[in-house]
């Protein structure tokens, strides 16, 4: 039989040491007895009482899973005399088999991890619900707290308090041992009794007072609030003497509230807000950019505009020469409200750039105006607009162009050339054609930059990238010549 | 007005918000010595309130005086509940007074609209400010934004806050424009959307040496339930466009609570506060059990109250039952009704050790009336029960007697 005495009933290091020596040794946890020094339990109760190993063959190291360090050094605070025992039968089983906490059902690793469970509960109850008095002493304000904790775990909690109060000067007081911070370090002491604590604090009134308030009594559930504040916590927060008057009188406060008269219709004129008026019907001719804008905004002749947060209008100068006409705006369009500010729009800025045409000289639009998508958690997948919706929508882009007489409209993409001329062409031919918008403007076709961001192919990329910029070059041509 | 009347008013007006979180954000404290604060990353709740809601903020209002009429809160224009204002000094030496006894985490202020809402935000934004700047305050502090206000305010907002929060209140145009006239949708969503683009350029930023921080716990909002007619489907579709959209933390939902000195429109009485707890338990299951809002809209659009909504989808769905504990993979773990996502990890890493039977369930501390029927282990296979009819009567809860007013 080995008897081992630790030096306290949280000594974490002193079990370990114990621990490694017995298991290498080859110890059966059947025959080890575990006390500490001076508790009441131990009969045996005296430093240096350890029976001495046997001279035994030490066996070889060996190496045990981070977590269960992590578990022990938990689970040893918590107050059940067999936690030391079972720590190390657990021990032993991990020579022979390394991964045997990962067998989460069996019942020595639940009843372990249910240790450490409840004295994490521990922990994060006294972070909760110590309550600070403030009291004057000679040295200024301090901060006196009183708790029971149901573990060892003050030491533990200790370091939480310090963090959070690093300015204050407080202790905690329980009856196992005590804290203090003075600002700088932390000092355990003895436990002490409940009436060393001071018994209230000034501001406990206001607190109380806050509680009530914020409380609904049309919303009463006793049990929910039982179970994360079970009533043995209730010895130390001064709120508590208001629960039970709470609850008597929640039932007779909510039927008066239900019953009270209700209030005749505001007397005081609504001011009204410009919300944009809605746009079912086809508009009419606005006469600027800007009032077109607004008119826009308020757009509900498809579906498109329930989900997105936004329209994106089209941007640029009123005497743009060129006007792009692309797709719809993607996820970063419909959050900033602008047309080709997100990743294609970059591609896009790049590629005017690379053939020197000035951004801020030409207007950007889009074929559709609302974002079109499906949720998928925190994304929202781009969808492609539908016939129905991009015929919808044309009625705003076909007042852009009339408004905005440009030399010259280049259509990105697909979608864009099916609003602009109202046929349904492929790509390949649509770049080949001398192509008009329906109201006789010159109208040129090329990919829309987003497709360069969807090519896998190296190869491919760099073809399409250079066929890109071979229109946008013939754009800047027919601008010139123009 | 003294300071304890001015603090129940103030308060008295803040409850009707569901959101209490002081979770979420980065961890950060207050050098030794000096200030005052932390966050750990996981919000602590300092207190419950008989309404089994957590108190881990301060939750107040600076102001419950109000120029909009929005018919289902309390503070509106032609309320006649009694007013109060409170400095900024105030909420400041509150908050910081509280925090030092540890009753919270921190501060949930907003306020109702005065003169116009940047004055309003200003004013917001001036106690977080002062707080974090006068005071050296490492605590939660959590903003309610005023939609209308400017940029450059909101901005500023997301600099000294942990969250801020927009409430869409209700879920449709329709129900905003009859209860709550001189808000707009548009302008909620333009808000949340500018906020999502600052709250992701700030994490594209957060590896660099000065990138400056930006409400770290995200943006969350509250939808009110039931002072209008709609569903919990068109609840949830908004739910997930919201999370889609602009990445929100959270969406509180609110069951409509009746309000002293109540509009005519609205019901006199609240809805079930159990069609809340299911809403929130639909919303779980979008973001972390793989759901989509189709799969969860209930009979008519509506959540069942009896069961819960995996339950409910489980007995409509049993040709995808019985799921092997032993193998199936986690997607269809997290399907089975009674796991939760942590017990799934659980199984997972116990079955590479051992074939599951029925005892490790017991073990585990399961519920086994729910769970056997949809389940097979070791030693179980499910009885002819999941595909009887009588199935979903056992599952439901016993019709108790009907209670009738009395
Ligand atoms: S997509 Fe176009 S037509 Fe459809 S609602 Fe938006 S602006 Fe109107």
């Amino acid at each position: 039989m080995h008897r081992i005495a630790l030096a306290g009933p949280t000594d974490f290091k002193g079990w370990r040491d114990a621990a490694r020596r017995l298991a290498r040794q080859g110890v059966e946890p059947a025959d080890v007895v575990w006390t500490v020094v001076g508790e009441s339990s131990d009969l045996f109760a005296a430093p240096g009482l350890e029976t001495p190993a046997a001279p035994a063959p030490e066996g070889p190291a060996f190496a045990v899973p981070r977590a269960f360090l992590d578990l022990a050094e938990t689970a040893i605070l918590h107050s059940d005399p067999e936690r030391f025992a079972l720590l190390y039968t657990m021990l032993c089983r991990l020579m022979t088999n390394h991964d045997a906490l990962e067998d989460s059902v069996d019942p020595l690793v639940v009843r372990l991890n249910g240790f450490a469970k409840s004295v994490r509960r521990d922990i994060h109850k006294m972070h909760a619900f110590v309550r600070f008095r403030a009291v004057e002493t000679e040295a200024g304000e301090c901060f006196i707290a009183w708790f029971e904790p149901e573990h060892r775990i003050v030491e533990a909690a200790a370091p939480f308090f310090a963090r959070r109060f690093a300015s204050m000067r407080w202790s905690i007081l329980t009856p196992e041992r005590s804290v203090h911070w003075d600002g700088e370090i932390l000092r355990l002491s003895e436990g002490v009794d409940r009436s060393a604590a001071p018994g209230e604090d000034a501001l406990e009134d206001l607190w109380r007072r806050y509680y009530a308030s914020i409380f609904n009594p049309a919303r009463l559930k006793v049990q929910a609030m039982m179970s994360e504040m079970p009533q043995k916590y209730w010895r130390n927060l001064p709120e508590a003497s208001l629960i039970i008057p709470l609850i008597d009188q929640a039932e007779r406060r909510s039927a008066e509230m239900v019953q009270s008269a209700t209030t005749p219709a505001n007397p005081r004129p609504q001011r009204a807000r410009p919300t944009p008026a809605e746009v079912t019907e086809a508009p009419a001719m606005a006469g600027t950019i800007a009032a077109l804008r607004a008119e826009a905004a308020g757009c509900r002749r498809c579906p498109l505009w329930a989900p997105a947060t936004q329209t994106v209008f089209g941007e640029g100068p009123e005497d743009a020469e060129i006007v792009f006409v692309g797709e719809q705006p993607g996820d970063q369009e419909d959050l900033a409200g602008k047309p080709f500010v997100g990743p294609a729009g970059q591609v896009f800025d790049a590629a005017l750039r690379d053939v020197g045409i000035d951004r801020g000289r030409v207007y950007v639009t889009n074929a559709v105006k609302h974002f079109k998508f499906v949720p998928r958690g925190k994304r929202r997948l781009h969808q492609k607009p539908n016939v129905s919706e991009i015929v919808a929508c044309h009625v705003w882009v076909a007042q852009e162009l009339q408004i905005l007489r440009p030399r010259l409209v280049v259509a990105l993409g697909l979608t864009a050339v099916r609003s602009l001329t109202g046929k349904t062409m492929t790509l390949a031919s649509a770049r080949e054609q001398k192509l008009q918008t329906e109201a006789g403007t010159a109208l040129l076709a090329t990919i829309h930059p987003s497709y360069l961001l969807r090519l896998p192919d190296e190869a491919m990329k760099a073809r399409e990238h250079a066929r890109f910029l071979e229109d946008l070059k013939r754009v800047a041509e027919m601008a010139r010549a123009a | 007005m003294d300071m304890l009347e001015k603090l129940g008013i103030l308060a008295d007006a803040a409850k009707y918000d569901a959101s209490c979180a002081s979770s979420g954000t980065d961890k950060k404290h207050a050098p030794a010595g000096k200030g005052l604060g932390s966050t750990e990353g996981m919000g602590i709740c300092h207190s419950y309130a008989p309404d089994g809601r957590c108190i881990s903020l301060l939750k107040v209002l600076l102001t419950n005086a109000c120029n909009f009429d929005c018919l289902y809160c309390v503070n509106r224009a032609s309320s006649n509940v009694p007013r109060a204002r409170f400095t900024v000094a105030e909420i400041v030496k509150l908050t910081l007074d509280f925090y030092r006894r540890n009753y919270i985490e921190g501060l949930f202020l907003s306020s109702g609209i005065i003169r116009n809402p940047d004055y309003t935000m200003e004013q917001v934004v001036a106690v977080a400010k002062s707080l974090r700047l006068d005071h050296g305050f490492h605590g939660y502090i959590h903003l309610k934004t005023i939609p209308e206000a400017s940029e450059a305010l909101i901005t500023e907002a997301g600099l000294y806050a942990d969250r801020l929060s927009i409430n869409v209140e209700l879920p449709t145009e329709k129900a905003l424009s009859a209860l709550a006239p001189e808000k707009s949708i548009p302008s909620i969503r333009r808000t949340m959307g500018r906020l999502r683009l600052k709250l992701d350029e700030a994490k594209s930023e957060k590896h660099l040496k000065h990138a400056r921080r930006f409400a770290p716990a995200g943006q969350s909002t509250q939808m009110i339930i039931g002072a209008d007619d709609s569903t919990d489907r068109s609840i949830l579709d908004l739910s997930a466009n919201l999370y889609g959209s602009y990445r929100l933390k959270r969406v509180y939902y609110s069951a409509f609570s009746p309000i002293p000195d109540s509009s005519l429109k609205l019901p006199p009485k609240a809805p079930p506060l159990m069609r809340e707890h299911r809403l929130y338990q639909a919303d779980w299951l979008l973001r972390f059990y793989g759901f989509e809002v189709s799969e969860i809209g209930g009979k008519g659009g509506m959540l069942d109250l009896d069961i819960d909504p995996k339950l409910a989808w489980a007995l409509a769905n049993r040709d995808r039952f019985p799921v092997d504990l032993n193998r199936a993979p986690r997607e269809e773990l997290l399907r089975v009704p009674g796991l939760g996502a942590k017990t799934v990890e659980r199984l997972i890493s116990a079955r590479r050790h051992r074939t599951l039977r029925s005892d490790d369930l017991v073990q585990l501390r399961l519920p086994l009336a729910k769970l056997m029927p949809f389940v097979v282990l070791g030693d179980h296979k499910p009885s002819s029960l999941l595909d009887s009819e009588r199935l979903s009567a056992l599952l439901r809860p016993k019709p108790t007697q009907m209670q009738l007013p009395f």
